[in-house]
């Protein structure tokens, strides 16, 4: 029988097989950042370990950093020290490090795929659950506690159980003004938050392979969303013509080799998944989230729904919650919902193509005045790049603030947080109570819907304007 | 890793499901860069509600937590497991845990055990009904009992052993580092490397 792409990948990793203990895994990638990584160090150090393989991992400061005044010492003390622990940790023990200031300093997710060391069929790890973003190039890409983080510093392997195969089949086209982002929120929304607990999904159909790198970046990345700790889609032309003249792409007769082997990654026709869902593109809608977990979603033009309809208690009574702790009425249009901010940005949404996209909209137009908007980019490069290409001073005339690169409003790390019942439409991928600061509610949307939404004020697509 | 043989506590009754690690540790205290001290942020927003469930006199002490469908869903952040194990709690039972969290719990040496959601609302019918209710989870055993009742839970042999030897996961693995130098000698020449840096 054949292989699914994940199980290929898998079996090409394996270091050790042996009856009753998981598959020791080799790890091609390991990324880090500053918030689940200095407990690691700290391990290595008291057992006197290494790092096995320094040219095998990379920093960056993303998740606690400000998006203003980057010039100046990081005001409080407590992410200063964290920064600072990481810049020493990895000035000790050799590895290479993007600090805050520098042009390849940006989000973790952002930065691997457009330094080209984000490749089909490696295996990629890193301390942060969105590393499910990497799978958008046919890699096998995860997120990990601080405990493995420590393992694969030592070892540069992870003992692993394999996980089932879930095939998402999404066949048709988009209509305009649906995105990529729409696609996984209703994906979630359809299989439920644990839904993909223990799988890994396989994103396929014509819909899936339309999608720029960029937008399948979007879908792979909210797979942990649906509980799946890593999501993929088979490299094709699209994904090695992103590749070809990023930095650590292969050059020569090594990119040759690495197309050939390449093309071979993608799901046998007679593989058998464990599950195989399907969705229609043609019927989505731009999609937005009410409640407060990631599978509370429904198409914009939908109503608050009524818990005394839903049938089963568990979902009734997370439903009655998530309307009290949202403020939100059953019954009333999602569009008549307003919002006071708007955060553009995140791993999920923070590349140039989403700035792109949300200045299209904005162009000419003013953000309503009773809404603040934060443009985050995704890098310091993503960053440079809209500069180049005027989108900065699009955000601005809008009457949005421009920031610098990092996690910023999506987890509230960082002084870009809501206040106490502020509402926010926001690009990010989670909706959980207080994430985005104490009583703060948010909207998971698409970059265009943030856009549009800022400028009525009201959780808006840009048909409405 | 303190070896875990079984543990005998009484319980704290989370009825809620979805409980993601936001909930359990908020970002605003993950800025430590040790394994302590994350106690005081367990359930950072839901503790400013005297009403919420830790809050209440007759639960405090408990060392097994009792929770949802879905527990642990969301950032891989392992400060939500210290943060639980710095609070005193030893055990968490749910009917669904998520990946990521259940990974770093068995790393950590928080025993994790999934039993039915009619267990679990068993249990919590019990508890809060008399809430000195003492339950063991036998890990040797394979069982969590509590009056006169005795519920088998599953759980891989290889990850019992090691919780129940308290053995260190990256100690296992340098046992057998000669198969990492032997894959590593076939790897393709083509993977990429972080360094040189190339930009």
């Amino acid at each position: 029988m054949g292989k699914t792409l994940a199980e290929k990948i898998w079996a090409d990793h394996i270091v050790r097989q042996h009856e009753g203990e998981p598959d020791l895994l080799y790890i091609d990638l390991h990324l880090i950042h500053e918030v689940t990584s200095p407990q690691a160090f700290d391990g290595l150090r008291l057992a006197n370990r290494r790092i096995r393989r320094p040219d095998l991992t990379i920093a960056t400061e993303d998740h606690n950093v400000p998006t203003l005044n980057i010039d100046k010492p990081i005001a409080d003390p407590v992410s200063k020290l964290q920064v600072d622990t990481l810049r020493n940790n990895c000035a000790e023990f050799g590895v290479r490090i993007h600090s805050l200031g520098d042009i390849e300093q940006g989000i973790v997710h952002v930065v691997g795929p457009q330094l080209g060391i984000t490749q089909p069929g490696m295996t990629i790890v890193c301390g942060d659950s969105h590393t499910s973003t990497h799978g958008a190039f046919g890699a096998l890409a995860f997120g990990i506690g601080t405990s493995e983080v420590e393992h694969v510093l030592a070892t540069q392997t992870l003992p692993l159980v394999r996980p089932k195969t879930m095939a998402i089949n999404v066949e048709g086209k988009l209509k305009p003004g649906v995105t990529s982002k729409d696609i996984i929120l209703a994906i979630i929304a359809k299989i439920g938050t644990g839904g993909g607990q223990g799988y890994v999904l396989e994103y396929r159909g014509s819909a899936i392979r339309e999608l720029s790198m960029e937008s399948r970046m979007t879908v792979c990345n909210m797979s942990i969303e649906a509980g799946a700790r890593a999501g993929l889609i088979a490299p094709d032309e699209t994904t090695f013509e992103y590749l070809k003249e990023k930095p650590h792409a292969p050059k020569g007769a090594d990119w040759d080799q690495a197309v050939a082997y390449w093309k071979t990654l993608q799901s046998d026709s007679d593989a058998k998944f464990d599950i195989e869902i399907s969705l229609n593109a043609d019927e989505l809608e731009p999609f937005v989230t009410w409640g407060t977990n990631p599978g509370q979603g429904l198409p914009l033009n939908s109503r608050v729904p009524n818990p005394a309809e839903i049938s089963d208690p568990e979902e009734r009574g997370a439903a009655e919650r998530a309307l009290t702790y949202m403020g939100l009425i059953a019954g009333t249009p999602l569009k008549e919902i307003k919002v006071d901010t708007i955060f553009l940005g995140s791993c999920t949404n923070g590349r140039i193509e989403d700035l792109r996209s949300a200045a299209q909209v904005l162009k000419g137009n003013k953000i309503s005045k009773e809404v603040r908007m934060l443009v985050v980019p995704g890098s310091a490069r993503v960053r440079l790049q809209a500069e180049s290409e005027g989108l900065d001073k699009v955000f601005l005339d809008a009457g949005a603030e421009w920031r610098t690169a990092g996690c910023s409003m999506c987890l509230g790390m960082n002084p870009d947080q809501l206040s106490v019942g502020e509402r926010a439409a926001s690009t990010s991928n989670r909706n959980f109570e207080g994430r985005q600061g104490k009583g703060g509610r948010t909207h998971l949307v698409s970059p265009l819907v943030a856009a549009a939404t800022a400028i009525r004020g009201t959780l808006s697509s840009p048909a409405d304007l | 890793m303190e070896k875990f043989i079984r543990h005998s506590g009484s319980v704290l009754p989370l009825r809620r499901s979805n409980v993601d690690t936001d909930q359990i540790i908020p970002a605003v205290y993950l800025k430590r860069v040790t394994k302590s001290g994350f106690e005081d942020g367990l359930f950072g927003a839901w503790r400013s509600d005297p009403e919420f469930v830790l809050n209440k006199p007759e639960f405090s002490g408990a060392t097994i937590l009792v929770a949802g469908v879905d527990f642990g869903t969301g950032s891989s952040r392992e400060h939500a497991v210290w943060a639980l194990q710095n609070y005193g709690f030893k055990v968490v039972l749910s009917s669904r845990f998520a990946d990521i969290f259940r990974g770093n719990s068995q790393k950590a040496g928080l025993l994790t055990v999934v039993l039915e959601q009619s267990e679990i609302e068993a249990i919590w019918s019990a508890v809060e009904s008399d809430p000195k209710v003492e339950i063991t989870v036998d890990l040797e055993a394979k069982n969590v009992r509590y009056g006169d009742k005795s519920l088998n839970f599953k759980i891989d042999d290889y990850t019992r052993w090691r919780l129940m030897e308290g053995l260190d996961d990256i100690g296992l693995t340098i046992k057998n580092i000669d198969s990492v130098d032997t894959f590593e000698k076939l790897r393709p020449t083509f993977k990429p490397k972080t360094l040189p840096a190339l930009s």
